[in-house]
């Protein structure tokens, strides 16, 4: 198994809960290092050097359904991390509560897709490139916008996830989606909420929770159609 | 779940072999139906029933679940009725988590019947103090949320059937979203990590262990 390239940015992360298992198993795997990293180690462990028996998740001939969810996975989060770069390098967002969000959110998604790229490479094939984005008309609408639209594209991502969930073969591959999907739930519930979408405005959790107790997955084609607005023609 | 949720029309001409239509795996096809569109909800039903008394392991892992989400509705029901003073945002959230969380144990109990499983009863619990003030009743709310959260990552791959799978996402993606509003609304980072944590069946026991009298 090639090893690893892992990076220390996710060091800069706070302590994760000390008696979790899959942290027990990242840190054992790459001796201490950041998130990012350990992602990707856990992801190239796949092929059996982990706990499993080599023979007991078959890797092959699922690749390829896999490997297209995780560039799939990689490009919604490099539109997402180029949205909130440009959200903060724009100026727009005043409110210190928003601003503290969107940064931390950002934080989240850049995380993400670097692990994301790093398992593209692990798998053997190039990742693919960021998205040529246009959000211009986006933050040309100011905070309200701005915060609308990141709502929108973080209940994209949270249904995203769930859409591809079952059709992932690959178990680490599954349990790494996983553990995006519900930090995008997460980042979608709190972006509603603010939007107004949510129970301060009186309409209780509607937005904040639009589905209801049971979230609805989306396919490949219908996210790719809903962010279209967001790509340079 | 009472049937009056299922509002797309169509969902009535779906053929489910006597299955009663509240059943959680059904209301999973249905919802993929109208995501996919219908035609793919016929073999999905199939699928899912020819699993029966073979999914054992599944209704073992969907069971577990229950008893999670059966502390988080009394949770949430005793906290609406027992914490004082609670501002208008908290005591909405709090109806709204209450409303889910029941909506959840209603869905897997309904799911593991249809696995042929049995469903758990509901144990004795005490929250201890934790209902003494908002501030302590969502302290504890936040780590139910989070350790929900965990709980279902844990578990996912070791859910045999993709359509309990999927069923199970539908759950957990709304547990994020508790989780990130309790966080917001005790002015907590919504998502401290970049990756939620997986927790193991142990794990996620020694934490909800206080809570649980019989």
């Amino acid at each position: 198994m090639e090893k690893v390239e892992t990076e220390s940015r996710g060091a800069q992360q706070g302590p994760m809960s000390s008696d979790s298992w899959s942290r027990k198993r990242f840190m054992a795997m790459v001796g201490g290092t950041g998130a990012a990293g350990a992602f990707a180690t856990l992801l190239a462990a796949c092929g059996g050097s982990a706990e499993e028996p080599p023979d007991a998740e078959p890797t092959t001939g699922s690749a390829g359904g896999d490997l297209g969810i995780v560039q799939y996975a990689l490009t919604l989060e490099l539109l997402e991390e180029d949205f909130y770069d440009q959200i903060l390098e724009s100026g727009e967002v005043k409110d210190r509560k928003v601003r503290k969000l969107v940064e931390e959110v950002y934080g989240n998604e850049k995380e993400h897709a670097d692990a994301l790229r790093l398992t593209v490479e692990n798998l053997g094939a190039v990742p693919n490139e960021p998205p040529e984005t246009d959000f211009d008309a986006v933050l040309a609408g100011g905070e309200p916008t701005i915060i609308e639209t990141a709502a929108l594209v973080e209940n994209l991502g949270a249904a995203a996830y769930l859409g591809q969930a079952a059709r992932i073969e690959n178990p680490r591959i599954l349990e790494a989606a996983l553990s995006i999907h519900t930090v995008e739930a997460r980042h979608a519930a709190r972006f509603n909420e603010l939007a107004r979408n949510g129970f301060e405005s009186g309409k209780q959790l509607v937005g904040s929770i639009p589905d209801g107790p049971f979230s609805k997955p989306m396919d490949m084609e219908t996210v790719l159609k809903k962010v279209q607005p967001f790509l340079a023609s | 779940m009472p049937n009056s949720k299922l509002t797309v029309p169509e969902l009535a001409a779906v053929d489910v072999h006597g299955m009663t239509r509240s059943s959680f795996v059904l209301r999973g096809a249905l919802a993929a139906g109208a995501v996919y569109g219908m035609g793919v909800v016929g073999p999905f039903v199939q699928r899912s029933f020819a699993q029966e008394g073979t999914a054992a392991p599944d209704a073992d892992i969907l069971n577990f679940a229950l008893t999670l989400e059966i502390l988080e509705a009394t949770f949430y029901d005793e906290a609406l009725k027992r914490v004082g003073g609670l501002s208008g945002d908290a005591r909405a959230l709090t109806e709204q988590l209450a409303e889910d969380e029941a909506a959840h144990v209603d869905a897997l109990t309904a799911m593991i019947k249809d696995l042929g499983g049995q469903p758990t009863k509901a144990p004795k619990l005490d929250f201890g103090d934790a209902f003494e003030d908002e501030g302590s009743y969502f302290e504890l709310a936040q780590d139910f949320e989070d350790t929900g959260v965990s709980a279902y990552n844990g578990a996912a791959t070791a859910i045999q059937s993709k359509d309990v799978l999927e069923a199970a996402g539908t759950i957990v993606q709304v547990e994020g979203r508790h989780a990130a509003l309790i966080r917001a609304q005790r002015g907590e980072e919504i998502a401290p990590t970049a990756f939620d944590d997986m927790l193991r069946q142990n794990e996620v026991l020694d934490k909800v262990a206080p809570f649980i009298k019989s």
